[in-house]
């Protein structure tokens, strides 16, 4: 049988349809092409993809059980890995992890291994019931600190093996990141709660609305009976570009807008939590979250989207599939491209003029790629002379994060990073005996896959830890 | 779900609530506030904290019905429930060491400065409230402030209660006739902390003020609730009501800014306060 060269295609809404709705965009694969899909793969011996998978995913086994139609096999040995494989099947960067470790990619395109996974999993959640069966209780309590892909995953690894775990989340619903960051269209609701469902039929204990470092600490967590403690509290404060105009009204961190419209259902005809909607508007900043406020912002009726970029299209640091949906949506790339103020309106003989304050437009300055910075990277240096204006009702900023203070200002002992990431070993083990982290709040922002492989580590180092006690 | 244990009216427009929550009373410190949301639909909204009891394990809160959440919220009766409540979150009001402090309350910003003149009052502080209001019939805690305070100064803008005037009138006086304290701690509207902190800064009288900006996770995430300060070398720089306050050092603070940015939603909030107003007057026929 010949070989397929190239991915079968992902069904997906139209373009023009989906810029207009908050509906997944991709609808997923029917079961003849995941199966026609599947058979592309070579079922080749050294297996390349398995190390390029941060949690370690028997890939290849999976995806034979998918060319036998045997679904639920193929679930199982996802799931024996992944805690949440439909959210990694959907928003994982394939193409630089397992897809571009494949066999086949090297003359064609890699099997689409992130759409079979999503395939395999979305299958088995239609179909499922309580199924879960709760392992024996082997007696040792443990506490998560954040509902995120961290947390959860090391939760769901820990409950399997027995453990009595409680997940402590500051929000009013679990989910982290994947609830308030990641938008409908892209990752549905629905899909996160299922997750989190699965793992409550496995016995974690999923308590919402407490903040660790406020309304407990993570040494009463110890107090408490909990022998070892896992640190998945996130990303923390947005960081801003300290330019003059950043207070107006209508400038957003990336975190605020997505918050809005993800977590508080922002773009719901009766949602009692407003977000500005309509006009134009920039998104600063290269990366997903900036690609999921630019296609927030267009699904909320923006007549016009930039993203504004300092670095050029190669540089860009999104997913590749996340700017090509962009792109087609009509999302208006302004490469090499820096702001320099926010201009907002101003009436100088009406103080009261309810529109002072509002923001009207971003001044940007042209940039080129100079000489390579220390990570290889062209630094973009500003051209002199060049700045201009863009019309805008509206900024958000997406540059990234800093670690949230909370947590490190109350655990004493915890050491942190010059940036205020919790420093860990190879095991996820912090400074201090039992207390482990991982995800963002120890790298920074990163993706969702890696902070799972962090819980996952981490689950494991726990495990032995509490077994060598 | 968190239980209304207590609801009382204070005003027309002031209402009392005592909710069950007793992880946040263990912790509660005078100064923090709560975030809450009142059913599935509604928006997350911080309130500070009135007041808490950490046998009985409750939260107090005072809120004034200003828009369609807190309508929501005032519609609840006793023995129901809210959906989401969550805290202590910001810094407590910082009360180690003082002798002698100068509360200034306006308006619904007394049931934030009520707790902070208790705690004072109770660790042998001599406090001296100045407490403003509009009108007699929105006087709330007159009782509670005359219990805690040395000496207690009542405002009102049209003299139905006390003297005809403004909280900064017998500020100005006691400070002119060389009146000093460790701290003034002004709470209220901010353009009230804004004339207090004008009126301070004259004579050189370290200012604490509690920023209430619009907020949504209130743990230091969004960054909606962002300020800018002055520091004393003149250097700007952004700050976090949620983590880095909700009090600040008076002087620091870019009022007008804030001002500003607490208009962002003015056109949404009166069209939801309209809707929420209709659908109670539905609701009663």
């Amino acid at each position: 049988m010949p070989i397929v060269p190239k991915k079968h295609p992902m069904p997906s809404q139209d373009p023009k349809v989906r810029a207009h709705n908050f509906s997944e965009v991709a609808t997923g694969y029917t079961e003849e092409i995941a199966v026609a899909e599947a058979q592309r793969c070579l079922n080749c011996k050294n297996k390349p993809c398995v190390a390029g998978c941060p949690v370690g995913i028997d890939i290849p086994a999976f995806i034979s059980r998918v060319k036998e139609r045997d679904f639920e096999g193929a679930y199982g040995i996802v799931s024996s890995f992944s805690s949440l494989p439909a959210v990694c099947g959907r928003v994982c960067p394939q193409e630089t992890q397992c897809e571009q470790k494949c066999t086949l990619g090297i003359k064609f395109e890699p099997v689409g291994i992130g759409r079979l996974e999503r395939y395999v999993a979305d299958r088995h959640n239609e179909g499922v019931c309580d199924d879960a069966v709760r392992p024996a209780p082997n007696g040792h309590k443990i506490a998560v600190v954040g509902s995120g892909p961290s947390g959860l995953t090391c939760a769901g690894d820990l409950a399997r093996k027995g453990y009595a775990v409680t997940v402590y989340e500051a929000l009013h619903t679990a989910g982290g990141v994947l609830v308030y960051g990641i938008p409908e269209f892209r990752l549905p609701k629905s899909i996160v709660a299922r997750e989190v469902d699965g793992l409550r039929r496995l016995g974690v204990d999923i308590q919402t609305n407490v903040v660790v470092g406020k309304t407990l600490t993570v040494d009463e967590l110890f107090e408490a009976g909990c022998e070892a403690v896992f640190i998945g509290s996130g990303a923390g404060l947005p960081n801003f570009m300290n330019i003059p105009g950043e207070s107006l009204k209508g400038v957003y961190s990336a975190n605020e807008f997505l918050t809005r419209s993800n977590l508080m259902k922002a773009y719901r005809e009766h949602s009692d939590t407003p977000v500005m909607k309509g006009g134009k508007v920039a998104v600063v900043g290269g990366g997903n979250v900036a690609m999921d406020a630019a296609r927030t912002a267009l699904r909320l009726g923006a007549e016009k989207v930039y993203i504004v970029y300092r670095r050029s299209m190669t540089e860009l640091p999104a997913r590749k599939e996340e700017v090509e949906h962009a792109e087609e949506e009509g999302i208006d790339f302004r490469l090499l491209c820096n702001p320099v103020e926010i201009i907002g309106y101003d009436n100088p003989d009406d103080r009261r003029d309810p529109k002072n304050g509002f923001v009207t437009g971003i001044k940007c300055i042209r940039m080129e790629l100079g000489a390579p910075d220390e990570r290889g990277r062209r630094r973009p240096v500003p051209v002199p002379g060049s700045e201009f204006t863009l019309d805008v009702d509206a900024v958000i900023i997406s540059i990234g994060t800093s670690p949230n203070p909370l947590i490190k200002s109350t655990v004493k002992g915890l050491e942190v990073n010059s940036h205020g990431g919790i420093v860990v070993n190879e095991d996820g083990l912090t400074s201090r005996e039992g207390i482990y982290a991982g995800g963002d709040a120890v790298t920074g922002a990163s993706t969702v896959i890696s902070a799972m492989g962090a819980g996952k580590t981490a689950a494991k180092a726990i495990d032995e830890y509490i077994r060598n006690k | 779900m968190y239980k209304i244990l207590e609801k009382k009216e204070l005003n027309p427009t002031v209402t009392f609530m005592s909710i069950d929550a007793p992880l946040v009373a263990r912790k509660a410190l005078p100064g923090q506030f709560v975030i809450l949301r009142v059913d599935e639909d509604g928006e997350r909204i911080p309130l500070t904290v009135a007041g808490y009891d950490r046998e009985k394990g409750s939260v107090d809160i005072i809120f004034q019905i200003v828009g369609a959440t807190t309508m929501k919220l005032n519609a609840k009766k006793q023995g129901e429930s809210i959906c989401d409540f969550v805290g202590p979150l910001g810094k407590p009001t910082e009360t180690e060491g003082l002798k002698k402090a100068c509360i200034v309350g306006g308006g619904v910003g007394c049931a934030i400065a009520y707790p902070v003149a208790k705690e004072l009052h109770e660790l042998g502080c001599e406090v001296t409230t100045i407490a403003g209001f509009r009108s007699k019939d929105l006087v709330i805690l007159e009782d509670e402030f005359a219990r805690a305070s040395d000496r207690f100064y009542r405002m009102s803008d049209d003299g139905s209660w006390g003297e005809k005037g403004v909280v900064t009138s017998p500020l100005h006086e006691l400070l002119e006739s060389g009146e000093r304290f460790d701290v003034v701690i002004a709470i209220g509207p901010v353009v009230m902390m804004k004339f207090v902190t004008l009126e301070t800064k004259k004579y050189g009288q370290k200012t604490i003020i509690s920023m209430n900006p619009i907020m949504i996770d209130g743990t230091g995430m969004c960054g909606c609730c962002r300020l800018t300060v002055t520091d004393a070398d003149g250097k700007r720089s952004t700050k976090f009501a949620c983590v880095d306050g909700p009090d600040f050092d008076a002087f620091t603070v870019d009022f007008d800014e804030a001002m500003m940015r607490s208009t962002m939603y003015a056109d949404f909030e009166r069209k939801a306060r309209e809707e929420a107003c209709n659908l109670f007057k539905a609701e009663v026929k």
